[in-house]
Order: C-alpha cells, then sequence, then structure tokens
C-alpha cells in the first residue's frame, strides 16, 4: 500500500541520503570520497549530495520516485570523517546497493561513481579515494586472464622479480632496427622487452612489420639462451576491431604476451581484450597513460588504487604501479598498499597505506606490478625490498643506456637483480648492504662494474605531490 | 673502459642459463646451503630434478626420488643431491621449493651443470 504523497520541490539532500546509522551490508559496494565543499554547504549535505547525484538523485523531486522504493535503491552517506591535518577537506563515506551496477561492469560503476557528481556545482573539488567493491560484485568480472601463478609457470620463471626493459627512442625506429634492439636486450638476461605505449602503428613502424621483427628476435634470444622470452606487442588500436586483429596476429607468431593502455582505449575494450586473453591462454601487459590526470592532484580526481583495482577486475596481468625510486611519483607506503591491491586475496583496511576498506578479491588471481620509470642498478636492492618476488622490474634507459649495449646493460641488471635475491635470502637486509652487495657481485661482472660507475650519481629526490594525509 | 663485445654464442654451451641465480658465479656448496635453509624456513618442500642437457629448455625435467616433504635438515636435502649426481653424473641437476600454499615453486636453481657434448 502506497503511503508516501507527491509533494513537487526541491528536498536538502541530507532529508533522504544523509544515514548515519546506516549498517553497509557485505553486498553493498562502499566508496569513500575526499570532499571539499562550497563554502557555506554543511558537510553533511555536502556529502549527501555526493551519494544522491552519484545514485538516485537529481536536484529537483519527480513524481516517478514514488514509482519505485527509493528507500531501496539509493546510495547512502553513512559516515564522514576529517581529513587529518586539512582543514577544509572531510572524508564522505557512501554505500550503494549492488542493484545499481551491472554484473561485471566497471564502465557500469565508474559512470555512476565518478559521473555528473564530479562536476557537481555545491562541491569544490572531489576525490574518489577508494571502494570496496563487494565480493559478489568481484566474482561477476572476468579478472586477470592468467594470474601471477600461471604466468611463473608458463614463462618458466621463479623465485625472484622478472625482468622488463622498454624500446628506446619510444618514437621513430624502423620495425627491423626495433626488433634488434629488442634482440640484445633479450639475449642479455631480461624475461621481457616492452613496445614503448606510444607505439601503435605509425607510418615509420607498421604494427606488423614490428610484430614479425620482435617474433624473430625473442626466438633467437629462447634458442641462445634456453630461456623463456617474451615482448609485450602493443595491440592498443584506434577501434576494437584493429585491437583484436593485432592479438590474433601475435598469437600465430607463437609470442605469450600482448600489452594493452587501459585507460586512454577504455574499459570496454580492455575488458573485452581481457576475455580474449583468457579464451586463447595469452598473457597481458597493462599500461596506465594518462593516470596521472586522473590520480596526481590529491584533491580532485579519482586514487590510484582505485583505478588499479578497477583494472584486476576488467583483466590483466601486469599493471604498472610506480617505483618508488626513480623519475616518476610515488609514495613508499601508498605504493606498498596498491600493489598488496593487485596481488593479494584479501586486503584489510590499513590506513596508514591510504585503504580505507577491506577489499575480498575470493579466488580472482593477482596481478604483478610493474615498476618502470627511471631505474637503474643502483635501485635493484631497494626494488627488491619494496617489491618482493612478485613483481616486474623494468629498466629502459637503464639496459639501453649501458655503455657496451643492450645485451650487456641487460646482463648488468640480471646479475644485480640475482646478487640481491641471493643476499636476501641468506638473510641480509638488502638495502642496508646496497652497496657491499652490489661491489660484490660486480667483481665477477665487468657488465655491472661498468653501469655502476655510469650511474653512480642519479639520483631523483623530488617531493611527492599527492601525500598520504596524516596529522 | 673500452667497449667490450657480448660473448654469448649459440654454438657455445655455456651461454645457456638456467633461471634464477645463472648469471652468477657457481653457488658455492655453502651457499647453496643457505639457499636450502630459506626454503626450509618458507615452509616450502626441496625437490631434486635432472636432465639431460639437449632436453635442459623443456618444461619437465626427471624427478629424483619424490620432493622431500617435512625434511627439516638442509644436509639431507644436499646429500640427495650428491645422490643424483653420482647417479647421473652427466645430467644438468636444479633444486626447487614447492611452495603448496601459493600452489608454485617458491624457487628453483640450478646447482650442477651437466656435460654437453
Amino acid at each position: 500500500m502506497s503511503s508516501k504523497t507527491y509533494a513537487a520541490g526541491v528536498k536538502d539532500y541530507a532529508q533522504s541520503y544523509w544515514e548515519p546509522d546506516y549498517q553497509p551490508k557485505a553486498t553493498d559496494l562502499l566508496a569513500c570520497f575526499k570532499v571539499v565543499a562550497q563554502a557555506g554547504v554543511p558537510p553533511i549535505e555536502a556529502a549527501a549530495a555526493v551519494a544522491a547525484e552519484s545514485s538516485t538523485g537529481t536536484w529537483t523531486t519527480v513524481w516517478t520516485d514514488l514509482l519505485t522504493d527509493l528507500d531501496y535503491y539509493k546510495g547512502r552517506a553513512y559516515r564522514i570523517e576529517e581529513v587529518p591535518g586539512d582543514p577544509d577537506a572531510f572524508y564522505a563515506f557512501v554505500a550503494y546497493p549492488l542493484d545499481l551496477f551491472e554484473e561485471g561492469s566497471i564502465v557500469n560503476v565508474l559512470t555512476s561513481l565518478v559521473g555528473n557528481v564530479f562536476g557537481f556545482k555545491a562541491i569544490r573539488s572531489l576525490r574518489l579515494e577508494d571502494v570496496r567493491f563487494p565480493l559478489a560484485f568481484v566474482l561477476t568480472c572476468g579478472g586477470p586472464p592468467n594470474g601471477i601463478t600461471v604466468e611463473r609457470d608458463k614463462m618458466d620463471k621463479y623465485g625472484r622479480p622478472l625482468l622488463g626493459c622498454t624500446i628506446k627512442p619510444k618514437l621513430g625506429l624502423s620495425a627491423k632496427n626495433y626488433g634488434r634492439a629488442v634482440y640484445e636486450c633479450l639475449r642479455g638476461g631480461l624475461d621481457f622487452t616492452k613496445d614503448d605505449e606510444n607505439i601503435n602503428s605509425q607510418p615509420f613502424m607498421r604494427w606488423r612489420d614490428r610484430f614479425d621483427f620482435v617474433a624473430a628476435a625473442v626466438k633467437l634470444a629462447e634458442a641462445e639462451t634456453g630461456e623463456r622470452k617474451g615482448h609485450y606487442l602493443n595491440v592498443t588500436a584506434p577501434t576494437v576491431e584493429d585491437m583484436f586483429e593485432r592479438a590474433e596476429h601475435a598469437k600465430s607468431l607463437d609470442m605469450p604476451i600482448i600489452m594493452h593502455d587501459y585507460l586512454t582505449a577504455g574499459f570496454t575494450a580492455n575488458t573485452s581484450l581481457a576475455n580474449w586473453c583468457r579464451r586463447n591462454g595469452m598473457l597481458l601487459h597493462i599500461h596506465r597513460a594518462m593516470h596521472a590526470v586522473l590520480d596526481r592532484n590529491p584533491y580532485h580526481g579519482i586514487h590510484f588504487r582505485v583505478l588499479a583495482k578497477c583494472l584486476r577486475l576488467s583483466g590483466g596481468d601486469h599493471l604498472h604501479s610506480g617505483t618508488v625510486v626513480g623519475k616518476l611519483e610515488g609514495d613508499r607506503e601508498a605504493t606498498l598498499g596498491w600493489i598488496d591491491l593487485m596481488r593479494d586475496s584479501f586486503i584489510p583496511e590499513n590506513r596508514s597505506r591510504g585503504i580505507f576498506f577491506d577489499q575480498d578479491f575470493g579466488h580472482m588471481p593477482g596481478i604483478l606490478p610493474v615498476a618502470s620509470g627511471g631505474i637503474h642498478v643502483w635501485h635493484i636492492p631497494a626494488l627488491v625490498a619494496i617489491f618482493g618476488d612478485d613483481s616486474v622490474l623494468q629498466f629502459g634507459g637503464g639496459t639501453l643506456g649501458h655503455p657496451w649495449g643492450n645485451a650487456a646493460g641487460a646482463t648488468a641488471n640480471r646479475v644485480a637483480l640475482e646478487a640481491c635475491v641471493r643476499a636476501r635470502n641468506e638473510g641480509l637486509d638488502v638495502e642496508q648492504s646496497a652497496r657491499a652487495i652490489l661491489t660484490e657481485a660486480a667483481a665477477h661482472s665487468p657488465e655491472l662494474a661498468i653501469a655502476m660507475e655510469t650511474w653512480k650519481e642519479v639520483k631523483f629526490e623530488y617531493d611527492i605531490v599527492d601525500k598520504l594525509a596524516s596529522a | 673502459m673500452t667497449i667490450q663485445d657480448y660473448p654469448s654464442r649459440v654454438d657455445d654451451p655455456s651461454a645457456r642459463k638456467f633461471g634464477t641465480f645463472s648469471y652468477l658465479p657457481p653457488l658455492t656448496k655453502e651457499q647453496v646451503k643457505s639457499q636450502v635453509e630459506y626454503m626450509i624456513a618458507k615452509g616450502w618442500a626441496c625437490a631434486v630434478e635432472h636432465v639431460e642437457p639437449p632436453r635442459a629448455t623443456d618444461y619437465y625435467w626427471y624427478m629424483w626420488k619424490l620432493p622431500m616433504f617435512g625434511e627439516r635438515n638442509a644436509d639431507v636435502v644436499l646429500a640427495e643431491v650428491d645422490a643424483c649426481k653420482d647417479a647421473h653424473p652427466n645430467d644438468h641437476i636444479r633444486l626447487i621449493g614447492y611452495d603448496a600454499k601459493r600452489q608454485t615453486q617458491g624457487l628453483s636453481l640450478v646447482v650442477h651443470r651437466g656435460t654437453t657434448h
């Protein structure tokens, strides 16, 4: 029996969308937003507005509201918290019922949570800090096509981080010269080389030529070293039809791994490609161009931990995570937080790492975090300590910039990595003993000795723009 | 230092590599023992495998007996490596730490290079 009556007009959002007594359900999708409201807007009203505008609400009452049970479908702001050390901003926690989102659709979740609400006038700035995806939603997503353990088995690599390198210069090489650079890196001891994200199918190097020459390079390096090798063939393309044509060709060449840029290409394309990879036994490396546009501003946008969770659900076997120590932005504790979100099955709430919710991924496989950008042999001890074995460490300039060429550069990195892993297993603190470990290893490796000499002065010590909030 | 040539050749058996630690000088007996102790401390089951050098790139090598489930003594593990070496002096031999919890090999390292003709 209907008990509500229709009253046209505008109500305070808080009247319908602020429920401080609400107990979130296990099936609710939970979100934490960092909000800065316009002057004069009370925090509770701003939080309620965020909940409304990202779920069922609009600016005025409409009669069709009464044809459904909005108490069932609406998102609710259920808590607000101060942001430590920041008088202007506060955290708003919102719970959304599972029914609001199409099964397996990251696209649908993002359209609601980071849609119109981000342009809403009563809010000065808004940042999606974290999302708790309920297990009931997680299990409707395909997730990583292979996962970490399957990748290790396929590539036959155990007990250490994998090593990669992005081929440079990133634009302008011919396909055959490009394949040469790949071959030299792989025969020198790297596990993977990578297309730069900017490499798609430009006039100077069409994709099919690149794939063919790279495949020859991979096979030659495998025959020479006896180890399994791969090159991330970038299938990112202007249309999904082109994307799949490139993926099929990589498969026909018997290549183990392809690559995709998930933010510029979009989640629909990414999820379809991940499904194709799962059906075809292909590993999928994911690049994240455009992420810093979304995640670097501490007051507006989407935190990377959310983008990382979204990618794990959409599907990918590798995801760039930042390095902490290289040329690109990344706080150590925050990075440790999101690499846990990539790899682990259950990640508990941990505010010191910026994790606002328990997150259960159930049986969904994990992603290998990829550390890439301005790193070289001197960084390897810290990288081993930060990332552990389940990671890919990628040295572009740190391989190709070696005075004796790519193969020697690759060997330098491989020797340094294995020396650090051996020392760690022997019980040493590899960060504290970094210089001694590398120096001892270099005594047996002229390639490492000259690499250490070449990059001894290079540091990237700038202040972090996006810091974890702390009192 | 002047530019040096990279010496790896496809017809040179010493150019073949074997995964983790194969770019370091061969581990001493003490160093191998440390790695075994690491695997035991992790709770992994140590196992010995061997193969004829021409078959080295295959996924599956021959098992030497069974993985040593529950074995906590590194010397016992190393004795099995020696026994395998005595029985198959021309084969490559590797040590594996099976991590049952994560369903993967926590570590795999070649501890003896066989003869290549």
